[in-house]
């Protein structure tokens, strides 16, 4: 009686698509609803701290991008594996071997910028955003997904201090991207009229009263910046708005 | 629940992985990074006669910074306390491998005893003349400040300065490296008074306008400008010894002349 025997009937795994909606979400909610720092407000210490300059910037931010990316990737690989009751040590091993390995190639590769972040590349282990990120999701989703919202939390991350690194260099020091091969100068005082694009010193000019202000150099600056884009932020997105 | 064997298993592991791939990417990568470090002090170096360069070494190549320290324009000396010479085998003697002054870690000789410690000089001929290149070493406000001083021939005559620090504030401390201007006003300020003893120069609050020992600080960085003055004094006497041989050697050379 061959015939008779029931044919399992094969179960269809859902097929998950590379970039469904679903995924494309992991990306842009950092960005916008969720965001690292404005709705989260983790990862304030280093915001703070870097953002005096747009190059460190945005170097520190794909340093935590890559680190949140492939963390979160590995540790949504080994997380039936890890034995729970020291999964935030193996978390950090992960997170800090990463962390190594970005200080290592910035120490091969570009020198003088891992002079300037010194601290700051160490100090990304203790980011809260990373291990946020692998206790709420990569523990509980597939490593693709988690690989994703890696991407996107760090992405979230770095465009908060980029633009809050924009604010404080352009008024605090009247240039842009200080340090790195595209330096641009916007304002200031020179004796050269080809220093800046707006040169204060020279005569006639309408910016004579202009000085760069020194507060914005401090890291209190950074301060009210993220305080004021999160006022703007909850503003603008009526999803933040607290009915209560 | 995982088991304890389980857990130790899985730990040991995990440790090894990450041990072996971190110290292949280290000792693969070590040799350019010791080289990058050399570069960068070899530029810091150089920035320090920057007024005497055809083009700033902030935006010169690795290759011709190295080009540049390395050739027949720079000279490097490392001397003891009471200002002799040191060979390459006394350097060598002292923990640095390479055995030359630029090998010279003046973050381990600063916690040497005084007396034992070794010091890097580096002569660079200009055009117009010889330029004495001195590295000095002290405390900022929150961690170590240094600095590489340029003086002219006659041993007094500031030609140009740059300073770093590990972790002063950014905006106020920092600035002694952010702002040129502040190295800037070294430059021209004397080491010697008018006998020809030494004095140094130091920062103050104010005050000095027309004063040639005197450099104005940086308001908010009081600490870390106190701290670059005692690094400017303490860290010139230093060579001292060895600028009073050279001048009395030229002394007498001009006595010969002379007679």
């Amino acid at each position: 009686m061959a015939d008779t025997v029931v044919q399992e009937p094969k179960i269809e795994a859902p097929k998950e698509p590379l970039f469904g909606k679903k995924e494309r979400k992991l990306i842009t909610d950092p960005l916008n609803d969720n965001n690292p720092i404005t709705v989260q407000v983790l990862g304030i210490c280093s915001a703070l701290a870097v953002t005096s300059l747009v190059y460190p910037s945005v170097v520190i931010s794909i340093a935590v991008v890559f680190v949140t990316a492939f963390s979160s990737l590995f540790t949504s690989l080994m997380r039936n594996a890890i034995p729970k009751q020291v999964r935030m040590i193996v978390q950090l091993v992960i997170i800090a071997t990463l962390v190594t390995v970005v200080e290592l190639t910035l120490k091969r590769y570009n020198y003088p910028i891992y002079k300037e972040l010194s601290v700051y590349i160490g100090l990304i282990i203790t980011n809260c955003i990373v291990m946020g990120r692998l206790e709420a999701f990569s523990m509980a989703n597939k490593p693709w997904r988690s690989f994703l919202d890696g991407i996107g939390n760090g992405l979230g991350y770095g465009a908060i201090l980029i633009i809050v690194a924009f604010i404080r260099e352009l008024f605090g020091k009247g240039t842009l991207f200080a340090g790195s091969p595209i330096q641009i100068n916007i304002i200031g005082a020179s004796n050269s009229t080809t220093d800046y694009f707006i040169n204060t010193a020279a005569d006639g000019s309408w910016f004579g009263w202009y000085a760069n202000n020194n507060l914005m150099v401090l890291p209190a600056a950074a301060m009210f910046i993220i305080g004021i884009l999160i006022w703007i932020h909850r503003s603008w997105n009526p999803k933040l708005v607290d009915i209560s | 629940m995982h088991s304890t064997k389980y857990i130790v298993v899985f730990v040991t592991i995990l440790t090894t992985v990450v041990a072996v791939i971190l110290s292949f990417l280290f000792s693969t990568w070590q040799e350019q990074s010791k080289l990058n470090e050399a570069i960068f002090n070899k530029r810091a170096i150089l920035s320090s006669v920057k007024d005497y360069l055809d083009a700033d070494p902030k935006t010169m190549s690795d290759e011709e910074v190295v080009e540049l320290f390395d050739g027949k324009q720079m000279k490097q000396i490392a001397l003891d306390m009471d200002g002799e010479e040191l060979g390459s085998e006394e350097i060598k003697e002292s923990g640095y491998k390479g055995g030359r002054a630029e090998d010279i870690d003046m973050a381990k000789e600063k916690k040497k005893d005084e007396e034992e410690r070794i010091l890097p000089l580096y002569v660079f001929t200009s055009s117009e003349g010889p330029l004495y290149i001195v590295s000095v070493r002290g405390s900022g406000l929150w961690d170590e400040i240094w600095g590489n001083i340029a003086l002219k021939a006659d041993f007094s005559t500031v030609a140009g300065t740059t300073f770093d620090h590990k972790g002063e504030t950014p905006g106020l401390g920092a600035e002694i490296k952010d702002n040129p201007a502040f190295p800037a006003k070294f430059t021209g300020k004397q080491f010697l008074n008018a006998e020809g003893e030494y004095v140094g120069i130091d920062v103050v609050k104010n005050g000095s306008k027309g004063n040639p020992h005197k450099v104005d600080g940086i308001s908010g960085a009081t600490v870390t400008g106190v701290g670059v003055g005692e690094m400017m004094v303490r860290g010139v006497r230093y060579y001292q010894p060895y600028f009073n041989k050279i001048k009395s050697s030229q002394g007498a050379q001009m006595g010969m002349l002379n007679n």
